[in-house]
């Protein structure tokens, strides 16, 4: 199947300046096996001196296909996958595709499945932000800060854990609901975790916000326009950073967020350190809307009734031939979803994660698309990184915050 | 829906032909191929839709002509819309004007999709495979395709099955 076919200098020719074909500026490879590229990224940089002319990334090595292999399992049986695609927001992965799920096919989700949902996926935005804020740390040098948010991330992972069985890879988001209802410690060790986390909140930024080597590795670093950015595609905090306020959250409220009190950080100077700051920010508004979810988390169902797209519990198989049948369907054969496409999205901790969803009227899903906020948002690192050191653009690709789980799907 | 969009999509119709698909509440304008860059232009400027979602496609194998359907998403940050475009595309040579030069995104995103379907992309600089090697044969999300797994054997496609499993040793 493979053939040997060489790339030359030919292939990227148009990539790079005319002064790297006469050998004074120099090429060199970054990664793909870099600490400090969050994964498995490469970059061929074009140097003159330390600083960058060019930055051409390369990407998919993390590539496996998932779009390709969820055609060929049934709804059901493919969101175990979406799991595997952003590690570090596996459980906003889940909720994206079963809000398409849900929508595609027109099923309703009870209150109680929404709150745990916003609350599940909140809680997971905390966790990313923190793995994101110890990691772009220690991409400047600050080794501490990454050690304090890996506890506090436990703590999330705990909470996982304690709800559906799985630390990362959790799948608790279910097409019309969730896999169960939580557990009776969930309240319990949700609120101990609210208590401590705003404290440590003000301790990171308490290391980094005005430390003097942390600015001078940040400020100015990096810098997008608000028009520039748009045009760009990038979302998240990325995008905030410039000025706009664009988050999925308040552009097309789902699951129920237009009912909590919450804030849309933004900062206008669009370098890493802004970006920094509004993913502190995005913590704390993270903790708000968690507390109103909890505060009046209803009672009821957690799985819709309608059982040609929910499995019915577990209870009702040994006494009723209905539910027996209904079960054997959605498991040997799952559910037909009707002809037409959707798209949903939902905020992701790295901005619009949308899932474009194709039935065709059969059991599986005809195509499935991942609009991943971090493939569009390392599509600029060109932009952000020309002109400045080898050292800043290491800053850069922290501030980003790209999961090349997700890039490469 | 609201009526600012239903005009938008009365104006696309008008100045570029061609019809609607509608499910689950979002109406999708689907336009002929040729003018998609003409299209992008006005839903940019004129329209105000200033930040483009997703470039995708869908393969409709075995159906010949047209055998692919590029989708776009648009979206107005100001306006607080969204605006779903398709365009058709043969399944012969398929090709259609890249987009590139109104939104810098699209970019990537078309690689992707020239990358998965072969779909080349008229004026775009950098045409190159984005996520599978370089010397790869063939683009991997075409029906025709192949996954490359065993599929399980039920009644309903027993014999389909077994008259492709290699038989049994003597």
């Amino acid at each position: 199947m493979t053939q040997i076919q060489e790339v030359t200098l030919d292939e990227i020719r148009h990539l790079v300046s005319e002064r790297a074909l006469t050998g004074e500026t120099m090429l060199l490879n970054m990664g793909p096996q870099h600490p400090s590229t969050h994964g498995v990224l490469r970059l061929l940089l074009e140097l003159d001196g330390e600083t960058i002319v060019n930055c051409i990334p390369d990407i998919g090595y993390l590539h496996t296909g998932i779009e390709k292999n969820m055609e060929a399992k049934t709804y059901q049986k493919a969101e175990v996958m979406t799991d595997r695609m952003d590690y570090m927001n596996t459980v906003g992965n889940n909720f994206t595709y079963c809000l398409a799920i849900e929508k595609l096919v027109g099923l309703d989700v009870p209150p109680r499945a929404q709150a745990i949902r916003v609350i599940l996926a909140e809680l997971t935005r905390i966790q990313s932000h923190l793995v994101w804020l110890g990691t772009a740390a220690l991409d400047v040098a600050a080794m501490s800060v990454f050690l304090y948010c890996f506890r506090e991330r436990e703590m999330i992972l705990d909470i996982m854990e304690l709800v559906s069985g799985q630390r990362m890879m959790t799948t608790y988001i279910r097409p019309g609901g969730v896999w169960r209802d939580v557990p009776v410690e969930f309240e319990t060790a949700v609120r101990e975790f609210l208590k401590i986390i705003p404290y440590r909140i003000d301790e990171y930024e308490s290391m980094l916000s005005k430390n003097p080597l942390f600015l001078d590795r940040t400020v100015g670093i990096g810098k997008i326009s608000a028009e520039e950015a748009i045009n760009w595609g990038l979302t998240g905090a990325t995008l905030r950073a410039s000025g706009p306020d664009y988050d999925v959250r308040k552009f097309a409220p789902y699951s129920g967020y237009e009912q909590y009190d919450f804030d849309i950080p933004t900062r206008t100077e669009g370098d890493v350190y802004a970006r920094y700051i509004l993913h502190i920010e995005e913590m704390r508004q993270s903790i708000r809307i968690i507390q109103q979810a909890l505060d009046k988390l209803p009672l009821g169902p957690v799985r819709s009734n309608n059982y040609k797209f929910v499995p019915p519990p577990r209870s009702e198989i040994g006494t009723s031939m209905e539910a027996l049948i209904h079960h054997f369907k959605l498991w040997t054969e799952g559910f037909n979803a009707p002809k037409g496409s959707v798209y949903v999205a939902t905020e992701s901790p790295r901005g619009e994660l949308g899932c474009f969803l194709e039935g065709d009227g059969g059991p599986k899903p005809y195509r499935v698309h991942f609009r991943a906020p971090s493939f569009d948002n390392l599509q600029v690192l060109p932009k952000l990184a020309k002109g400045h050191f080898v050292a800043d653009l290491v800053a850069i690709i922290g501030s980003i915050d790209i999961v090349l789980g997700d890039i490469d799907r | 829906m609201s009526d600012l969009l239903q005009t938008y999509q009365q104006r696309l119709l008008e100045t570029f032909g061609g019809s609607t698909i509608e499910h689950a509440g979002d109406v999708t304008v689907v336009l002929p191929a040729e003018n998609i860059l003409a299209a992008a232009r006005m839903i940019h400027d004129e329209l105000g839709f200033d930040y483009l979602v997703y470039v995708t496609a869908v393969d409709y194998w075995p159906q010949e002509n047209p055998r692919f359907h590029v989708a776009y998403g648009f979206r107005s940050l100001a306006q607080k819309l969204t605006l779903y475009v398709r365009a058709p595309v043969s399944g012969i040579e398929p090709v259609l004007p890249s987009i590139e030069s109104v939104y810098k995104n699209a970019n990537w995103q078309e690689r992707e999709v020239y990358d998965m379907f072969g779909i080349r992309f008229e004026g775009h600089p950098d045409l190159r495979r984005i996520l599978m090697p370089a010397d790869w044969v063939g683009h991997p999300q075409r029906k025709d395709y192949p996954l490359g797994y065993e599929e399980p054997q039920y009644s309903f496609n027993f014999d389909e099955i077994k008259a492709r499993k290699p038989a049994p040793k003597e």
